[in-house]
């Protein structure tokens, strides 16, 4: 790990990604004060950590490398367990917290069920209604999709909207990039042990450019070209009916109507961004190799 | 409420942790299973001395027992203490940290957040009250199955003298709070261990060869000089508190070897576990 700076705005969700090892887990982990850096200090809410665990992680609801509870305690035997070791917390509204937790998860139903007994979507739940037990500023959430049904993963993104919508800042740690996508306004791309780049997920893929396609006659084609290449695209290249190239500052729209006044007969265009996947992969390379 | 009050420990948070973690020791099958267990010793020796009048060599206080139902007490628990017992309290101590971290609740404890030094001490609570369940488990059982199989009356001491059943009983809860003290250095050698591994078995399997091998030293002469150091040593000096003129000096004397114990194996738990990575 080095020099990791995770700036995550006041009620974002940021979405932390990486390749398997890249330190996301252990970011997190030292961000909790689970494990001690080798050197170096951590921040966390603007206190040190672990100094200030205690002040801190009140306001901090985790959910860690999967779950884990007791196994022969209910889902609700869990809760109050969780509840019952938080000296902050209030033990006359325990029960309507636990409550008003496991309703929110959709576990209500099962909350008596012994918790070896849920399936890994239930235990999924479990660990999320627990990081909701007390109001949160910041929820950490590693990988709270996993073993999710659809509907569970549905769920879990509107969820996560809620929260941030009431002001909870969630950092979502997740290999799922069509998730990310769609429920995060940051992004953090890890690899190695060190932050690659983290922003607004829209200036996320800025560095690379959009493309326009452009779908014309064959006879169409060369002018096509030629207009591209006077509004200053770059990357033009030309295929039996298509014409393609890097958008770069230009906008679609004038594009269109500089063909459309060369009198090319504009069939089809079309402007595509790279994907999260296409970013993630550009910036943590190709391979299957684990990252040591 | 001000900011600093919802963050603030809150009154009674700590009598609130140690119940939960008594619910948690005292509600496991397993643990319950081994006091049913434990219970069984009195009803065994019991059982075995009414059906033969074979006298002779045997356990402290076996002899006894045909005469007055109370020393059934005794004997179980001499009986209970080379094995039965440290299993119990190794079992229980050493599943402590190590049962908590191979569940990976541990990370889910310390987030909440709990300090690590209050999961230490309300770790420790729970063994201890567990260790003093377990002898007491044995000496109710004890005492109302000798009571049921040879019949109760006034007691007449190793010293000869001979004192009233209420006397008796008496001395019978503070031979229990005595073998229940001498538990409190095996209890954090336990924990102790439990720090030091995520696999809750094989803390329990050290904590209990821990406790053989301090008796297998115990019983070897050459050694002597190591004696009254050694965890088990005094755990059968119970029978001190059946005199007349009980020696209190002595009983401390074993006591003070299980502060030391507790001292020892509690700051390197202390040590090990402040600092240790939490990585299950």
């Amino acid at each position: 790990m080095d020099g990791v700076d995770l700036q995550v705005p006041r009620g974002a969700v940021f979405g932390f990604l990486g390749p398997n090892g890249s330190g996301k887990t252990t970011t997190i982990r030292m961000l909790l004060g689970l494990v001690a850096p080798t050197s170096g200090t951590i921040e966390l809410l603007g206190e040190a950590m672990p100094d200030r665990a205690m002040a801190v992680l009140p306001r901090v609801g985790a959910l860690v490398e999967g779950p884990a509870f007791h196994p022969y305690l209910s889902g609700r035997a869990n809760l109050a367990r969780l509840d019952a070791v938080d000296a902050t917390a209030d033990p006359r509204t325990a029960r309507a917290r636990a409550g008003a937790a496991l309703e929110r998860v959709g576990l209500a139903a099962v909350a008596g069920k012994k918790f070896r007994q849920y399936s890994l979507g239930m235990k999924q739940r479990l660990g999320i209604a627990a990081a909701l037990l007390q109001p949160r500023q910041l929820l950490i959430l590693d990988e709270p999709t996993n073993g999710l049904d659809p509907q569970g993963t549905r769920e879990v993104r509107t969820l996560v909207r809620e929260l941030a919508a009431d002001g909870t800042t969630v950092l979502l740690s997740s290999h799922l990039l069509a998730e990310i996508e769609q429920v995060c306004s940051h992004v953090g791309i890890m690899s190695r042990g060190r932050l690659l780049r983290q922003g607004p997920i829209a200036e996320l893929g800025v560095g690379m450019g959009a493309t326009v396609h452009v779908r014309t006659t064959p006879s169409g084609v060369a002018t096509a070209a030629r207009v591209l290449g006077r509004l200053g695209l770059t990357g033009v290249s030309v295929d039996v009916t298509d014409v393609t190239a890097e958008l770069g500052a230009t906008a679609a729209e004038d594009v269109t109507a500089a063909l459309v006044h060369d009198g090319v007969a504009v069939r089809g265009l079309a402007v595509t961004r790279p994907s999260l996947e296409d970013t993630f992969v550009a910036l943590t390379g190709e391979g299957f190799d684990v990252a040591r | 409420m001000s900011p600093a009050e919802v963050l603030g420990r809150r009154r009674g948070a700590t009598s609130r942790l140690w119940r939960s973690e008594l619910r948690l020791v005292f509600g496991r099958r397993r643990n319950q299973v081994l006091l049913v267990a434990l219970g069984l010793v009195p009803v065994l020796v019991g059982v075995a001395v009414r059906l033969s009048n074979r006298g002779g060599a045997g356990p402290a206080f076996l002899n006894q027992v045909s005469s007055n139902g109370l020393f059934l007490v005794f004997t179980s628990l001499a009986v209970s203490l080379p094995l039965f017992l440290p299993l119990a309290v190794g079992v229980v101590s050493g599943d402590t940290i190590a049962g908590e971290a191979g569940a990976g609740t541990l990370r889910y404890l310390l987030v909440v957040p709990v300090s690590r030094p209050r999961v230490l001490v309300a770790k420790a609570v729970g063994s201890m009250v567990f260790a003093g369940a377990a002898v007491l488990t044995v000496a109710v059982v004890g005492l109302v199955v000798g009571g049921l199989l040879f019949g109760l009356g006034d007691v007449t001491l190793l010293s000869g003298d001979s004192v009233s059943l209420l006397d008796g009983i008496v001395r019978g809860l503070l031979v229990a709070l005595y073998v229940t003290l001498s538990l409190s250095g095996l209890v954090v050698l336990g924990l102790f261990v439990s720090t030091l591994t995520e696999v809750p078995v094989a803390a329990m399997a050290t904590t209990i060869v821990l406790a053989v091998t301090s008796a297998v030293l115990d019983s070897l002469p050459q050694l002597a000089v190591v004696h009254p150091y050694l965890l088990t040593h005094h755990w059968l000096d119970f029978g001190e508190l059946l005199r007349s003129q009980v020696d209190v000096s002595s009983l401390l004397g074993g006591l003070l070897v299980q502060v030391g114990w507790v001292a020892v194996a509690g700051s390197l738990a202390w040590a090990r576990f402040t600092t240790a990575d939490v990585t299950a």
